[in-house]
């Protein structure tokens, strides 16, 4: 299993395939909001990990905190407070990155292998490829990485990817208490979910449900949401997240045919001169002056 | 005028050139540096600049550079840009244009109308590359925009560029093309015989002593 999970689907900013010969099993983590506590051991167990640290902030009146992903934040508990079929729910999802099968951040990177998705389905940053201008920012339709103030290079969870590539669950999972994490294969992550949201249908959630969302390819990180008809409620959740169009067109199909058109109007120079030539000032008009 | 001799015509002064090649090379310097981000297959051109930290540290700077220096250019002949009648003529016998039918076309005051449309281009583009270049200037002025303006501005600096890249290899081959041009921006004059050929309107103001 060692390093079978490093397999590279793909690189940002490379147009021939990565080595992937092997076909390893797609990974997903699922986030079951309805067993979250709020306890924000995930938090913790993600900093602990990854030896990052946040600065002690101030509070707001939430329990959240830090108030925003950060740089050093890669995972964030979001609390709120609302009020659904005539009663307070106090909806708490865990945040960071989704791994998208599409990942809009890979396609909007300029510089070669500073995004690299697994073959695993894992999106992570090569942080020493990074050169920081933030098209991943643009590119991401979660509103996910963040760049450091620190070395003006971009951060985001990672899904543990030194962890799964040695056959360990992310650190998150592993801190979780109630299960309300789980991680494996992306197929039994979904006979899971399935399984939850008939308990939870059972119980009065009727639109109990899984969040995959198919936008972007599917993800590999999936919730299970108590109001899958509504999941802006869970602290803007996007309903059906797409790459936005502008993206999609700056970096498709036209760069490579602008590359082109340029190409075209230095060798149409070329041949214009070669066929036709230049303009000259002929010697009898230089002496009719004269 | 003083600076005209027999076989020479003054086109550009020592400050209207140094303000062109201020501009020119800054304005490689972006491409080399821009491009190197356009599309992977140009990735490579970040070498020259050290790196693809270092180009993206460089890129905007220089632009703001070019962006100043270009409205010297702007501010010096946008009033030789005024598009006339003779122009529209002139752009309809394009054909005559590529084929150095010269003599079949409308009379050609100091510049021709492919020149000026060239100028109304850049007009255009770099103030638009100036505005949209500091919305995505990371890590100084991003964060204050909206992550949708954010887009629009990094899609329209591309096409921006795309736009005036390709309008200055008009205007180099313009310069290779027809030749004798290339002296009017290196020693600031050309010769007379140029000047009827290309630029019979402005020939007939010098010498009637009202070439400004």
């Amino acid at each position: 299993m060692a390093l079978q999970s490093l397999d590279i689907w793909r690189r940002s900013a490379t147009t021939t395939p990565s080595p992937s010969q092997r076909e390893p099993i797609e990974v997903a983590k699922l986030i079951d909001v309805t067993k979250c506590i709020g306890c924000k051991a995930c938090q913790s167990a993600c900093q602990e990990w990854n030896d990052v640290r946040e600065e002690v902030g101030v509070n707001i009146g939430s329990y959240q905190n830090p108030h925003d992903l950060t740089a050093n934040s890669w995972t964030l508990m979001r609390f709120a407070e609302i009020e659904e079929n005539g009663h307070l729910e106090w909806l708490i999802r865990k945040d960071g990155c989704m791994h998208c099968a599409d990942p809009g951040c890979l396609k909007a990177c300029p510089s070669p292998g500073a995004i690299i998705q697994y073959k695993n389905g894992i999106v992570d940053f090569a942080e020493e490829n990074c050169i920081g201008c933030g098209y991943c920012i643009k590119g991401c339709p979660f509103n996910i990485p963040r760049l450091s103030k620190e070395d003006s290079k971009v951060y985001k969870c990672t899904l543990c990817s030194d962890r799964v590539a040695v056959g360990l669950e992310p650190a998150c999972i592993k801190a979780c208490p109630t299960q309300a994490l789980v991680f494996g294969s992306k197929e039994d992550m979904k006979d899971h979910a399935a399984e939850r949201i008939a308990e939870l249908k059972e119980r009065g959630f009727e639109n109990a449900g899984l969040y995959d969302p198919q936008g972007v390819g599917g993800t590999h990180v999936m919730y299970v949401l108590h109001h899958a008809d509504k999941p802006e409620l869970y602290n803007e959740l996007p309903r059906d997240p797409h790459i936005n169009p502008m993206v999609a067109v700056w970096k498709g199909i036209t760069k490579p045919l602008a590359l082109m058109a340029m190409a075209g109007a230095v060798l149409g120079g070329f041949f214009h001169y070669i066929g036709i030539g230049p303009n000259e000032v002929e010697e009898d008009e230089e002496e009719e002056k004269a | 005028m003083s600076t005209h001799s027999d076989k020479y015509i003054q086109r550009y002064n020592a400050q209207e050139r140094l303000n062109h090649w201020v501009t020119a090379i800054t304005f490689i310097l972006l491409i080399l540096s821009g491009f190197a981000l356009f599309h992977p297959a140009l990735f490579w051109l970040t070498n020259l600049f050290g790196g693809g930290p270092w180009t993206r540290i460089l890129h905007p700077y220089i632009g703001v550079v070019m962006f100043v220096s270009f409205s010297g250019l702007a501010l010096r002949f946008w009033h030789h840009n005024i598009l006339s009648k003779n122009d529209v003529q002139w752009l309809k016998q394009i054909p005559d244009v590529i084929q150095n039918h010269e003599d079949k076309l409308p009379e050609v005051d100091r510049y021709n109308a492919g020149q000026k449309l060239l100028f109304w281009t850049m007009i255009a583009t770099i103030p638009t590359l100036f505005v949209t270049g500091i919305i995505i200037w990371q890590p100084w002025f991003t964060p204050f925009f909206p992550r949708n303006l954010d887009r629009f501005a990094v899609l329209m600096h591309a096409l921006c560029a795309f736009v005036m890249s390709t309008g200055i290899i008009v205007h180099v081959y313009a310069a290779i093309w027809v030749k004798g041009t290339l002296r009017a921006m290196i020693r600031g004059t050309v010769e007379r015989a140029w000047v009827k050929k290309h630029h019979p309107g402005w020939y007939k103001r010098i010498v009637e002593g009202n070439d400004h």
